[in-house]
């Protein structure tokens, strides 16, 4: 049967990983390639590093730091930040990314996940969904690491990225990430019951609990965190020790 | 000990490198047909979409080049992801699109009407061993692997099939025909039991 993955996410700008709160307050918390290798050594099930500030300098996916990380990392790698085109794409998948994440160019060019999905397979094709909340309750999507405002619900996106050959969402909550207070659940089981696509939760994760009720009422295939593996002692291991003595499946 | 690596435009290639060199192998990437007859061992990546790559591997001659050191001279030969399923007879990825055809079998999408079952197929999954091969040595039955792929081979004959994996059903996910061997997940990154397939395949002459 398919194991639940825990994925650390890696943040990084300038060579430095950071973390922040609501897509604000970035804190540097420590250098990238040390880290890698710390998960490498630990074998986690995936990472996701994301490139926090390409989309924001308008300028290409930094492809030799990929290819540094690759170097190191024996782990599947999911990459995003800044990828816009089909060559974007190919030179992260030979730099040795796995699957590449693509957000803000999503809504400016949908063509590009079809594209994608046509070249290089569905399965590497995942599309990242940022979404923010209105003091109402309402949900709606942003992008350019959620400076711009989508007149989207996030479900209604996820369905669209779906139909256009999506592989994966990856669908992070803006308001709650970098709190640590939990999960959206509601959203996070809006999504995966509106799509077949695996999800992977991300935004709010505090504690192994909070992975758990991704997995149970939220049905993510996957639960990324973040602030909980930088700031506390807990890590991917004991998570998934946590998860299995309750009767979730995951490889350890 | 010299293992060329295909290149073929749309692959993971220096993941796969480091990995066999980190097991101790020499490894080059090429996408000329005459250096894999350098080739101690030849292995065919995988990321990508079955047409796609097809035509890439026609293009540069590769195709033609695999099954003479492959079928005649018996080189041992690992395709990996799209490179195990290139390795069938056809594929309906995109489009029907006929493959290196090394092995009888055909490629086929997991249907998306599984309950309960999510396509494509990310992550990790058992592997459950049926036939004895060279290629698990050491792998105990029901190991994880790192799975990323939405299709996979099918009717490929059972005495050639060494594992399958469920999702949904349970489907072929490593064959092994002589000197020909096929996994459906990625042993460059399926850490510790991925290594262990990566050295059994390099000791295998």
């Amino acid at each position: 049967m398919l194991k639940i993955r825990i994925i650390p996410t890696i943040l990084w700008k300038d060579f430095g990983i950071v973390k922040g709160i609501s897509f604000d307050s970035w804190r540097r918390v420590g250098s990238l390639l040390p880290a890698v290798k710390v998960y490498n050594t630990r074998q986690v099930d995936e990472l996701v590093i994301m490139d926090i500030s390409a989309t924001e300098q308008n300028r290409e996916p930094d492809f030799d730091v990929i290819d540094d990380i690759a170097d190191e990392c024996f782990v599947p790698l999911t990459v995003g930040g800044g990828v816009q085109s089909l060559e974007h794409i190919k030179k992260l998948l030979r730099a040795g990314a796995d699957k590449v994440a693509i957000n803000s160019a999503a809504y400016d060019n949908p063509s590009l996940i079809t594209q994608g999905a046509e070249k290089f397979g569905r399965q590497c094709m995942v599309v990242s969904i940022d979404y923010a909340r209105k003091e109402n309750g309402d949900l709606y999507c942003v992008s350019q690491s959620g400076k711009k405002a989508l007149d989207i619900h996030p479900v209604e996106w996820a369905k669209i990225v779906d139909e256009l050959g999506a592989g994966e969402i990856i669908l992070t909550s803006v308001h709650l990430d970098g709190t640590m207070k939990g999960y959206d659940l509601d959203c996070i089981q809006a999504v995966a019951s509106a799509v077949n696509i695996p999800i992977i939760a991300s935004g709010g994760a505090g504690d192994y609990e909070d992975l758990y009720l991704a997995i149970t009422q939220g049905h993510a295939s996957a639960v990324a965190a973040a602030s909980m593996f930088h700031f506390t002692q807990q890590t991917p291991l004991e998570a998934k020790i946590y998860l299995r003595n309750k009767g979730i499946k995951t490889r350890i | 000990m010299a293992v060329a690596i295909i290149d073929y435009g749309l692959c993971n290639l220096g993941s796969v490198k480091r990995a066999f060199e980190e097991n101790g192998a020499e490894a080059y990437i090429t996408k000329n047909p005459s250096e894999l007859a350098d080739a101690t061992h030849i292995v065919l990546p995988g990321v990508g979409a079955f047409p796609d790559a097809m035509a890439n591997l026609e293009k540069d001659g590769m195709v033609e080049a695999i099954r003479e050191n492959v079928v005649e001279y018996k080189i041992p030969f690992l395709g990996i992801c799209l490179g195990m399923q290139l390795m069938c007879q056809f594929g309906l990825e995109v489009v029907m699109t006929e493959g290196i055809n090394l092995v009888p079998g055909e490629v086929i999408p997991f249907p998306d009407t599984l309950k309960n079952i999510r396509v494509p197929h990310i992550g990790w999954n058992e592997v459950h061993l049926l036939n004895n091969s060279v290629l698990f040595y050491k792998i105990p039955n029901g190991t994880d692997f790192y799975f990323v792929h939405s299709y996979h081979c099918s009717k490929i004959p059972q005495e050639n099939v060494i594992a399958t994996t469920p999702h949904g059903y349970d489907f072929i996910s490593a064959f092994q025909q002589d000197n020909i061997f096929g996994v459906q997940f990625h042993p460059e990154k399926s850490s510790k039991a991925g290594f262990q397939l990566i050295k059994n395949f390099i000791h295998y002459f």
